[in-house]
Order: structure tokens, then C-alpha cells, then sequence
């Protein structure tokens, strides 16, 4: 392989109904041959009926160090969640 | 298919009773504590998390040849898939090899999440810098070694790749829950020929016979050394890269793998191996390491002709990435000269250059 070949993550929706799902990357030197590239590494057995190919470098991923900036805040919202509030047995249908 | 032997062998520079963290500065050794408690408590690490450089050091020499060994496993079957007896055999082989492919082609991905390219890794092969399972260094020389290597070199592969697939490193342990589900076809497709073969002619069952007793050892040997030679056996463990030692995988193998051979009316070649009632395992002859250190330092029946294989597959697939390469250059070029005048006719000359890739 000549050095460079761009990566590009693979995304396969399993059905209709259901969102694409990361499944791994291929290299390839455009779209057309990295579509073909996942189509034989990632559904030789019916996997998908639909496959997004996303350059690997057009990705902006959250730094790994900013884990705590980002999601911590949420850790002490329980409000949120509808657990959060007593309703009486005798209520149905809430 | 695969084998975790090659994990064993010693590093070129590794001092084991030296303990890096003791000479870290304050900041990386907690940190090396942090990442443990992490792994103590079955979080999995992602690729852009920290990790110790021998975690990562010893995750691509692991991933490396794992995939090294799913891409030269192709050649002992694809040696077969011209004389398949049968157009469905065929068609299982050929599904079968297009899977060792694919498995080297997840591994390779997991391995260049830890920072090293995919050309490093082709290199290392081709040049023989890293190694790839020693079982792929035996000949098949029968139709019936088909169902032999499926049945055993895939069974043993199982059960190695399973304990693999809650490996802490997450872009591995992922890989491996796709090549488990893989791995179990040609598992039990070998299965299926030995029945066969061993239901057949008196020809056919003195085939299937012949090729257990040239893979029975082999197979054995694809767990590594014993647990007291391991040398990273401990560290890998901890990291939990690892999950289970070689000869607690051996042992689980032979325990599942002798009654299957009973079902097959066919004799495992080993005097020595009978039922240990009070352990309720199956004790095993004694393992010829010699053996298996010869074929692991490049003495095996095939090491050669495996290498040159490879390598001459590289070599003579250059034009054909040659030409994909110069096919998108053009299509780009097309593209870009076509966009200021939108207004006139599309280019009618088809692309038919582009095709040879």
C-alpha cells in the first residue's frame, strides 16, 4: 500500500428503523472504493441495508480530558430523570 | 483463526523484575495507578484515553499478530479451493478464506488505533519482523486437512478469541465479538466434512484419520507455553488483556474437543491421554516443545514458502493500487474541470480506465 491512503469510518444501519451504527474503518483513496471496501469487510453476512462512509479526519471527536468539563454537570441533575419524583401508588396512568 | 503462543516469546528488552512506574515522575505513576483502578473496575479503555507506552507496546505486538496470522492463514486453505470436491464446498472455502481476510482487515483497524499505520504493520510481515501463529506453517496436504484445520485450528482459535472479547482494550475486544461469531462457521463447517469423511469409504475415513493425527499437536501447541515459561503472562493479565493462561485454555480445548473425535469413530494421537476422574479433565502426553520453538524461530515445514507468498502477493498487487490511486486522481481531476462550466454536456468518455482496480 502507497503511505497515505485516507481512513474512513464505516457506519451500517441493520434495518430500516434503525440509526447507522459505527462498526470500524477501511482505507481507501476515494468514497466509491471505500464504500465498496466496507461492503466486503463489513456485510458479508446481511448486516446492513445501508452504509454511510465518513472520512476518519472530518470527524471532531471531545477530548478525553474534557470528560469531567462536559459530563459531570449532569451527574447531580437526578430532576431530570422522571424517577426523580414520588407519585402515589394510587395514581395510575403518570 | 489465531493463536496467542506468540505473545509468550520474550522481548528483546524487557526486564520483568523492573517495575517502570518506580522511576515515573509523581504525575504519570498516579496516573499509571488511575488507569489501573479503571481496569480493576472492567472499564475499558478507548483509543485517545492515556495508557501506560507498554500497554500500548504490548497491545500492537499482540493485535499485530493476530491479524499477521488471519492474513497468512488464507494460504494452507486457499491451497484447496481449485480442488474442492464439490461446487459447495467450494463456495464454503472460498466464504471461509474471504472471512481470514476480513478478520485481518478488523485487526488491522484495531491495531492502528494505538498510533501505528497501516503500512508499518504490512512491512512487518512482509519483512518477517513480526511473526504470525506457527500453526500456519504446516502443509495441507490432504482435502480431509480442510476439515481438520476448521475443526481444530478454528476450535482452538475459539477459545482463545472468546476470553478476547472482554479484552480492556475496547477497539480490540470489539473486533474480536465480530470474528467470534465469524469463526464459529468454519468451525463446525470442518466438523462437518470430518463427519463425512469419517461416515465414508474406508479411504475417506483413513483421510480424516491421517489429517487428526498431523493437527492434533499442532493444535495443542496454538495455546503457547506452559503457564511456567509464559513470560508476559502475568503483566497481561493484570492489564486484562488476557483472561485465562495458555494451559487453562489447552485444557478447556482437549476436554471438548476428545469427545468430538469419539463421535468420529477416530483415534487421537496421543498413547498417553485418558479421563482423570478425580480432576475431571483429560490428562495429555507430554507437548514437543522443541517442536514448536523450531517452527516459531522459521524451521517449520512452510515458513518460507508462507513468507514468499505474502510477499510476492504485495509486490504483484502494486499496479493495482497504482491504478486505483491514478483513477481517483483523474476522477477528482474531472470533477474539478467540469465545476466552473456546469452548463455544458457531461464528459461522454467513460471511465472504463478506472476499472482495472
Amino acid at each position: 500500500m502507497t503511505p497515505g491512503w485516507p481512513l474512513w469510518e464505516v457506519f451500517v444501519r441493520s434495518r430500516n428503523g434503525l440509526a447507522h451504527k459505527h462498526v470500524g474503518s477501511v482505507h481507501a483513496v476515494d468514497a466509491t472504493m471505500a464504500l465498496t471496501n466496507a461492503r466486503d469487510v463489513y456485510t458479508r453476512r446481511s448486516e446492513g441495508t445501508s452504509i454511510w462512509v465518513v472520512p476518519s479526519a472530518a470527524i471532531t471527536a471531545s477530548d478525553p480530558a474534557d470528560k469531567d468539563a462536559l459530563f459531570d454537570p449532569a451527574g447531580d441533575k437526578i430532576y431530570r430523570h422522571p424517577t426523580f419524583y414520588d407519585i402515589p401508588a394510587d395514581v395510575k396512568n403518570i | 483463526m489465531y493463536t496467542q503462543g506468540l505473545d509468550e516469546a520474550p522481548g528483546p528488552d524487557v526486564d520483568e523484575s523492573f517495575d517502570p512506574a518506580s522511576l515515573l515522575p509523581d504525575d504519570e505513576a498516579s496516573a499509571e495507578l488511575r488507569f489501573q483502578a479503571r481496569i480493576d473496575a472492567e472499564d475499558r479503555i478507548e483509543p485517545t484515553d492515556w495508557m501506560p507506552a507498554e500497554y500500548r507496546r504490548t497491545l500492537i505486538r499482540q493485535i499485530a499478530q493476530h491479524a499477521h496470522s488471519e492474513v497468512i492463514g488464507m494460504q494452507p486453505e486457499g491451497n484447496w479451493i481449485t480442488r474442492a470436491p464439490s461446487l459447495r464446498r467450494k463456495a464454503v472455502l472460498i466464504a471461509k478464506v474471504q472471512d481470514e481476510a476480513g478478520h485481518g482487515l478488523y485487526l488491522y483497524g484495531a491495531a492502528e488505533t494505538l498510533g501505528v499505520s497501516r503500512e508499518e504493520l504490512v512491512d512487518q510481515l512482509v519483512s518477517g519482523e513480526v511473526k504470525y501463529s506457527s500453526i500456519f506453517n504446516y502443509p495441507t496436504l490432504t482435502w480431509a486437512d480442510m476439515g481438520a484445520v476448521g475443526w481444530l485450528v478454528d476450535g482452538a482459535a475459539i477459545m482463545n478469541q472468546i476470553p478476547l472479547c472482554r479484552c480492556s482494550y475496547g477497539p480490540y475486544a470489539r473486533a474480536m465479538v465480530r470474528v467470534c461469531k465469524e469463526e464459529s462457521f468454519h468451525q463446525r463447517q470442518g466438523y462437518e466434512l470430518m463427519l463425512t469423511l469419517s461416515r465414508g469409504t474406508p479411504q475417506q475415513q483413513a483421510m480424516a484419520q491421517d489429517a487428526l493425527n498431523r493437527w492434533w499437536w499442532p493444535a495443542i501447541m496454538m495455546f503457547g507455553p506452559s503457564d511456567a515459561d509464559s513470560v508476559h503472562s502475568a503483566k497481561t493479565m493484570r492489564w486484562k488483556i488476557k483472561r485465562f493462561s495458555n494451559d487453562e485454555l489447552r485444557q478447556k480445548f482437549v476436554d471438548v474437543t476428545v469427545p468430538q473425535a469419539e463421535y468420529l469413530g477416530l483415534t487421537v494421537p496421543d498413547p498417553d491421554l485418558r479421563f482423570n476422574d478425580e480432576t475431571g479433565h483429560y490428562d495429555i502426553g507430554p507437548i514437543d516443545w522443541d517442536e514448536f520453538f523450531a517452527v516459531v524461530r522459521g524451521d517449520g515445514p512452510c515458513n518460507r514458502q508462507r513468507l514468499a507468498t505474502r510477499r510476492a502477493a504485495h509486490e504483484n498487487g502494486a499496479w493495482v493500487r497504482a491504478a486505483a490511486e491514478a483513477h481517483s486522481r483523474k476522477q477528482q481531476e474531472r470533477q474539478q474541470s467540469s465545476e466552473p462550466a456546469a452548463t455544458e454536456p457531461a464528459a461522454t468518455e467513460p471511465a472504463a480506465t478506472g476499472q482495472v482496480a
